[in-house]
């Protein structure tokens, strides 16, 4: 298909220049690179709040920082990484550059609709970072917002309740443009069940955007009622119910866990079939815990609330969905290993990354189950058990995905290669630190040390230093990681179009790609993931 | 062909289901408000008859009748434009604008009645009411203000339409987003359908 004999192809990076013409595009890539941009930036910004809040811990009592500026950080370190960086993370960048690529299509459904999803997201985030340095008084209420704490902590939180409002009001409209786009622009041939194993997880996902996203937005829109109007819904002292509040706010929040991890499961779904040039082991079961676990995991969200006094039944039908989501995710996990069984096992970066993703993915579900369970969560409700299990998940598992997937379509996205002895070394920094920041966390927390404290028991300072320790080899990781990624893209060697041998659409263009995909609208003939096909050979 | 802007056009069916999903999201917007309504409503169901008493079901079927007329003229409009009558359909838009506005004006003075019996959030009259009550006023005035709301971005909205119908961009060929205003129109209705009966008639 790359015929194009110029010296300097025409692609959608240099086909227009300048930072209007970026602004400006509607183009599903450049809004994929921004989106991605901004989303680097702000995780910078929160993972260097989380270093400085380990440092804090390094002693019991003050180290660094003041009570008051601990609480601040844990908040706005919640707000960022979960609103801003993790919801649209997957969906937002990988999904608006390869989404439309890999069905086939030009761009998504409503190009227009996309750009206008990316300023709404901007305006958010913005807010989000103004919430933080506004009247230097930083919102103290964990990114939860709990009630009654919420409506009368004197503080930036109706602001950040408007950021995540808006945030939320992005994350709609892509998951929208998502579902219209799967359903309308599939090239001609492609059945449902010819396409790719990545869209196919961001329709399950963008499916939780649309219908949980905007349970949370009339809820902070409450909140912010409460505050503003003394409306009182959460309020007991006006009548209200705190509790109330808390199941709406799990309702959506807990399906916004999927949002960022199916995305991540299909990330490495594609990425599994590449490295071991063999078809994807249980295509259909795999879809179809795709969309199990969007459709349990809407009905999970009383586990986050086993003490906050619902009832013995509902207690028990909350843990009983919670054991049964685990049921799809393991069958996702055993379709992985299963897929690089018996195949040509190529240990690339991506591949390196992805595998590390199942480990670190299945210790955070199965310490997920261990809080799904009633007797063993009154012990860990609240403990940095939790902390451990959940930054597992979002960062073991939605955050290595991600790298896995910079590094799958890094030579796609810049037509460039990044160095494969540097990607190596940063994997292997990311890796101990993770698990060294992280796994003490789970012993202290079991011992009992609970969770957004400023202080503890001196007790517990073996965990929280070795913690600090993994907390500055990640950090080393991420810069190592960063700077090949940032160096390479403008100054690596040229990539060729299809480097690993991939058999998606998106590599049977060119790299970078040009900028309307296909010069031609491709005729799919058969399902995806078929390494016997011609060109590989 | 690979040289230019991507393709602006979107075909109406692309169109119209976004615009139904997007519906899907405003039905859980209030959605979340419906629930507060019941556990509410279950909660205080003597103090919930009470303060319904005081609501003027007058004003509110007025209200009704009100915005379901609109949604017919909203309907017909659109027939309207198939038929390649820009100028009908016009008209019909512009009475449903009228239509939104006596809607709005009666909204303006039911609020304005309570303001002036000093029934609203944080008064020192609604704090001495039993929760129930207020628990209701709140929802009252959450619920009816965010459907208010949607009434005018509904009314900017179609006041869009008609400036593109007459600037011909909307004709009998391409008048997606007048569909898409229609759709939306007819949500507002549907909303107030709801809000109706939960908050004047059930006393």
């Amino acid at each position: 298909m790359t015929n194009s004999s110029t010296s300097v192809p025409l692609n959608y990076l240099n086909h227009k220049t300048g930072l209007w013409s970026w602004l400006t595009s509607t183009d599903h890539k450049r809004i994929g690179l921004m989106y991605m941009y901004t989303i680097a930036i702000f995780f910078c910004v929160a993972a260097i709040l989380g270093l400085l809040m380990r440092i804090e811990k390094l002693t019991p009592g003050q180290t660094i920082m003041t009570a008051q500026t601990y609480n601040g950080m844990f908040t706005i370190h919640g707000i960022i990484m979960i609103f801003i960086v993790v919801i649209p993370g997957l969906a937002a960048v990988f999904g608006n550059i390869f989404l439309p690529i890999m069905i086939g299509a030009k761009d998504v459904a409503f190009p227009k609709l996309n750009l206008f999803s990316w300023y709404v997201f901007i305006t958010g985030a913005l807010l989000g970072l103004y919430s933080q340095f506004a009247n230097g008084n930083s919102p103290d209420t964990g990114w939860t917002f709990y009630v009654p704490y919420s409506a009368a902590a004197s503080s930036n939180v109706v602001i950040a309740l408007t950021a995540a409002f808006v945030l939320g009001f992005a994350s709609i409209l892509t998951g929208l443009n998502f579902i219209v786009t799967i359903h309308r622009m599939r090239a001609p041939g492609m059945t449902w069940f010819r396409m790719p194993l990545f869209p196919w997880s961001l329709y399950a996902t963008a499916w939780i955007q649309l219908l949980a996203t905007p349970i949370v937005g009339i809820t902070l829109l409450m909140v912010i009622a409460e505050r503003t109007l003394h409306i009182g819904f959460f309020d007991p002292s006006l009548g209200g119910d705190p509790v109330l509040y808390q199941h709406l706010f799990w309702i959506y929040s807990h399906p916004a866990v999927y949002v960022m991890i199916l995305p991540a499961m299909g990330v490495v779904t594609e990425i599994f079939p590449t490295f071991s040039q063999k078809p994807v082991f249980g295509y259909v079961p795999i879809v179809f815990s795709s969309l199990a676990i969007a459709l349990v995991g809407y009905f999970v969200w009383g586990h986050h609330m086993f003490t906050s006094g619902i009832s013995y039944e509902s207690r028990w039908f909350f843990s009983f969905l919670t054991f049964l989501v685990a049921i799809p995710s393991a069958i996702k996990v055993f379709n992985w290993l299963s897929t690089m069984y018996g195949g040509s096992v190529d240990l690339k970066p991506p591949l390196l990354f992805a595998i590390s993703f199942i480990f670190l993915f299945t210790i955070g579900g199965f310490t997920g189950l261990t809080l799904g369970s009633l007797a063993t969560n009154i012990q860990l409700h609240n403990t940095d058990f939790v902390v451990a299990h959940f930054h597992y998940i979002i960062f073991g598992g939605m955050g290595f995905a991600f790298f896995a997937a910079i590094h799958y379509w890094f030579p796609k996205i810049y037509g460039r290669m990044y160095n494969f002895k540097w990607a190596n070394i940063s994997w292997g920094f990311l890796f101990v630190g993770f698990n060294l920041l992280y796994f003490p966390l789970f012993v202290i927390g079991i011992q009992g040390m609970p969770r957004r404290y400023f202080d503890y028991d001196p007790k517990f300072q073996t965990g929280e230093v070795l913690s600090t320790i993994g907390a500055f080899i990640l950090i080393t990781g991420l810069i190592l990681m960063i700077s090949n990624l940032v160096y390479h893209s403008r100054r690596g060697a040229i990539a060729p179009a299809n480097p690993w041998h991939g058999v998606t659409l998106e590599w049977q263009i060119p790299s970078p790609p040009p900028h309307e995909n296909f010069d031609e609208i491709p005729v799919i003939t058969h399902e995806p993931y078929r390494f016997d096909h011609p060109h590989t050979n | 062909m690979s040289t230019n802007e991507h393709s602006e056009f979107i075909d109406s069916d692309t169109g119209k289901l976004g615009m139904w999903l997007f519906l899907f999201t405003e039905l859980f917007l209030f959605g979340g408000l419906f629930i507060v309504y019941s556990v509410m409503r279950s909660k205080y169901a003597d103090d919930f008859h009470h303060a319904a008493l005081e609501l003027n079901a007058f004003v509110g079927a007025t209200n009704t009748v009100v915005l379901l007329v609109s949604s017919m003229t909203v309907a017909m409009s659109l027939t309207a434009i198939q038929q390649k009558r820009g100028g009908k359909a016009m008209g019909l838009l512009f009475i449903t604008l009228l239509l939104a506005g006596v809607f709005m004006v009666n909204k303006y003075f039911e609020w304005g009645h309570k303001f002036g019996l000093h029934l609203y959030p944080g008064s020192d009259v609604m704090k001495s009411l039993p929760h129930g009550e207020i628990m209701f006023f709140g929802l009252y005035y959450m619920m009816t203000g965010l459907h208010a709301l949607h009434v005018i971005i509904g009314g900017i909205l179609l006041t869009i339409v008609i400036l593109k119908i007459k600037s011909g961009k909307i004709n009998s060929e391409h008048y997606l987003l007048q569909e898409n205003g229609a759709l939306y129109w007819h949500l507002v209705d549907l909303i107030w359908i709801f809000l109706f009966p939960l908050l004047y008639l059930i006393t």
